[in-house]
């Protein structure tokens, strides 16, 4: 009985602040759209008994779905999204790796205080961090004055309002999700490997890409995945740092449900999305109970 | 059996052969961390198909001697040679030396297989003969039956024959091996050892062991360095690093001894009997007046007295003054010395006011007049109820009993002296043993049986 209460809790979390919500916005989905509030039909009314129910259940359809598939917009928006994520992921692993690597290399003492500086971002809020990018990267911006003064380039560069504005904030923001996966990995790891791999012949380089980067494979993974899927619905930083040509599907959601004020055909992206999400998902917790079995 | 069946066997002594080559030579190395001096000026030869011990306390800088072997170090000063050619440049991956580290360093995402094979596929040799090895390597150490498994998946002992296979895998001139066994429990680490030994053999490798164990330093080793602040303090065969230290370091260090500190003084010479250069201070029991009953044997009171000489005296006549003794119970230890005359020459060490000097005749006679300290192993002292006739017993009182199954080792403190330690192999049943705690005994050992060494 005890053994059950403590499962218990988790699980009564789980289903009020996720399974709820989610049968929610399902059910918002499958609804139509209505000058009303809320603004969708049909609502559930209890009252009406058993035949209110069959109405119910009757006036519920796909056509939000259908309606997807029809625009171009939505599976641009989820290809989009998809490729912006990929795209961050593999360049937050270039620039993560090396990072982690050397603070994991780095002297016993300073590791804590490495370890600190990468966390010291989440102190403040990440929307203000966001902004402070757009002061960054502006056309009259610290970057492009730097730029000028240095007689580097003659014109400022546009750079906030692109892609490339995108792709700085989502590196900047989830640098330490791929981080401290890869430096706990690599911290974990014995030197005497790396003087057992030259002692049978190999490189300093070949030891790296033959036991150095296999350790540290479930860093890199869990990193990567940490990144990738909220990447995918992140609406944040395109919508500040993105221009017009930016196309990602936590924006297009955001503006179906606040501009549009279409709650079902915002609740079908939303509902897509997760579906898409689910994968990933699935791979990263099967990924970390490996991890779990190899070390326990 | 006619003779010619034993075969002369040759022994193994290649630093003694001055024509032989030897494998390693290290030439005044030194190496320093900051000011710390992890090794200080060391000269020293290895030879092929040697099995050399590093032995000593942590920080002596034998693992740092190792790591100058692998390259992992290079030494500050001075140089090391492998078969004649200077190592000082040359990468770890370019030596044809091999490692077993201490913590075995399997790497964890490959199989047993692809672990030993994993120093032969940076060879680049080709499939079928790194098999071929492999499947050798693992014979060698029977691993046979684990090859796929993981080494997290193996136990310890299991694990500890991988990293030795790996390491041999490469066939290398010079294999090295940080505490192998030190993450073994004490039963399998001594059946390791005679494999250890046996693999040594098989594959005529040259293994430089590192180790703070020196009984397994004694078990596999040709030949044992002592070591001790960055300098090799002694170097040589486990029984003469046993039986002959060359400073009261090593005979500390090496197994357990008794320490007699005291001042050496030449002893006549030729043969002085032994009754001379040993006054003792209790007469000869033969030809000299009965000695007066000991004070424990029973005695008879007044009242007895008056009824032996009233009542029993027309029976059974007048009671002996001294009782009928039996012979002392014999030594459970021989001792060839009671039979041989005790040998000439040597020192005689006064090491305790009012007490006669030790006779030690393998002692140097140069050292007359120093302060020297005499080692002895407690195997080689023998222990009595009653004072044997050897040339030195020194008396003393049992303060504590060892009991170790095989052996009881006596803890006597000497009168007049210090502690010492006598270790006796328990041939009685312990219900039998004669002496306990808090008895007076003597302590005894032959002419030869310690060494005198200066300081």
């Amino acid at each position: 009985m005890r053994r059950f209460l403590l499962i218990a809790v988790p699980y009564l979390w789980l289903v009020a602040l996720f399974l709820i919500p989610f049968v929610i916005v399902l059910k918002i989905s499958l609804s139509d759209i209505a000058l009303a509030r809320p603004p969708y039909m049909p609502q559930l009314d209890l009252s009406a008994g058993w035949e209110g129910l069959k109405s119910f259940f009757a006036a519920l359809d796909f056509e939000n779905f259908v309606f997807l598939t029809t625009d171009d917009l939505y599976w641009k928006a989820y290809l989009s999204s998809l490729r912006i994520a990929l795209f961050s992921t593999v360049i937050t692993l270039l620039v993560g790796y090396p990072i982690a690597y050397a603070m994991a290399r780095a002297a016993p003492e300073w590791r804590p205080t490495l370890l600190m500086l990468v966390i010291l971002p989440f102190w403040t809020s990440f929307l203000i961090r966001v902004y402070a990018w757009m002061g960054i990267l502006s056309n009259e911006g610290l970057l492009n004055q730097f730029l000028l003064w240095t007689g580097i380039i003659s014109s400022p560069l546009t750079i906030l309002n692109t892609n490339t504005a995108v792709y700085i904030g989502i590196v900047y923001t989830y640098l330490p999700f791929m981080i401290l996966p890869i430096y706990s990995a690599l911290e974990r790891m014995d030197d005497s490997l790396l003087e057992a791999a030259e002692d049978l012949g190999c490189s300093r380089l070949s030891a790296f890409w033959l036991v150095t980067v296999p350790l540290s494979k479930n860093g890199i993974i869990a990193g990567c995945f940490l990144v990738f899927i909220p990447v995918i619905g992140e609406f944040v930083i395109p919508s500040l740092l993105g221009g017009s040509g930016t196309l990602m599907i936590g924006k297009v959601l955001w503006e179906e449900f606040f501009s549009n004020r279409d709650w079902p055909v915002a609740s079908a992206v939303a509902v897509i999305l997760l579906l898409i999400l689910v994968i990933p998902i699935i791979l990263f917790q099967r990924n970390e109970q490996k991890q779990r079995e190899a070390n326990g | 059996m006619p003779k010619d069946f034993t075969v002369a066997q040759t022994v193994f002594a290649p630093w003694d052969d001055p024509n032989e080559k030897p494998l390693i030579q290290f030439k005044n190395v030194t190496k320093r961390f900051g000011e710390f001096i992890a090794i200080d000026d060391l000269t020293q030869d290895i030879y092929s198909k040697e099995f050399f011990a590093l032995l000593g306390p942590s920080g002596c800088g034998k693992t740092t001697m190792m790591r100058i072997l692998a390259g992992f170090e290079t030494p500050t000063e001075g140089q090391i040679l492998i078969s004649g050619q200077d190592m000082s440049h040359v990468p770890p991956n370019k030596r044809a030396v091999n490692m077993m580290f201490q913590s075995y360093a399997l790497f964890p995402h490959l199989s047993v297989w692809d672990n030993i094979a994993f120093g032969l596929k940076r060879e680049g040799k080709d499939k079928d003969t790194i098999a071929a090895r492999v499947e050798e390597m693992l014979r060698l150490t029977r691993l046979d039956r684990f090859a796929k498994r993981k080494p997290h998946q193996i136990s310890g002992g299991q694990r500890q024959r991988v990293a030795l296979a790996r390491s041999l895998a490469k066939a290398p001139k010079l294999l090295l091996l940080d505490e192998p066994l030190g993450a073994l429990d004490k039963k399998l680490r001594q059946d390791t050892q005679f494999e250890l030994m046996d693999i040594q053999e098989k594959t005529g490798t040259t293994f430089v062991i590192v180790t703070h164990d020196q009984e397994e330093a004694m078990t596999v080793a040709s030949r044992v360095a002592v070591m001790d602040e960055g300098k090799i303090v002694q170097v040589a065969t486990p029984d003469e690093i046993y039986e002959a230290p060359n400073s009261i370091y090593v005979a500390d260090f090496i197994g357990d001894v008794n320490l007699i500190e005291g001042r050496a003084e030449a002893r006549m010479s030729p043969a002085t009997p032994r009754d001379q250069i040993e006054p003792t201070t209790t007469p000869d029991p033969e030809g000299a007046p009965p000695p007066p009953a000991k004070p424990d044997a029973p005695q008879p009171n007044a009242y007895g007295e008056w009824l032996q000489n009233t009542l029993l005296f027309p029976f059974l006549g007048k009671r002996a003054p001294n009782p009928k003794e039996l012979p002392a119970p014999s030594e459970t230890k021989p001792t060839p010395a009671l039979q041989s005359p005790v040998k000439t020459g040597g020192i005689a060490l006064h090491w305790a006011d009012g007490h006669p000097p030790i006779v030690v005749a393998n002692g140097d006679p140069q050292l007359a007049g120093a302060a020297v300290t005499l080692a002895l192993r407690p195997e080689k002292l023998n222990i009595a109820k009653n004072k044997p006739d050897t040339p030195n017993a020194l008396p003393g009182t049992v303060i504590d009993i060892g009991y170790l199954g095989n052996l009881s080792t006596y803890h006597v403190q000497l009168d007049n002296g210090p502690m010492v330690k006598v270790q006796v192999t328990n041939v009685r049943r312990i219900a039998r043993r004669d002496i306990t705690w808090e008895d007076a005994v003597w302590v005894s050992f032959s002419e030869t049986s310690g060494v005198v060494l200066k300081g």
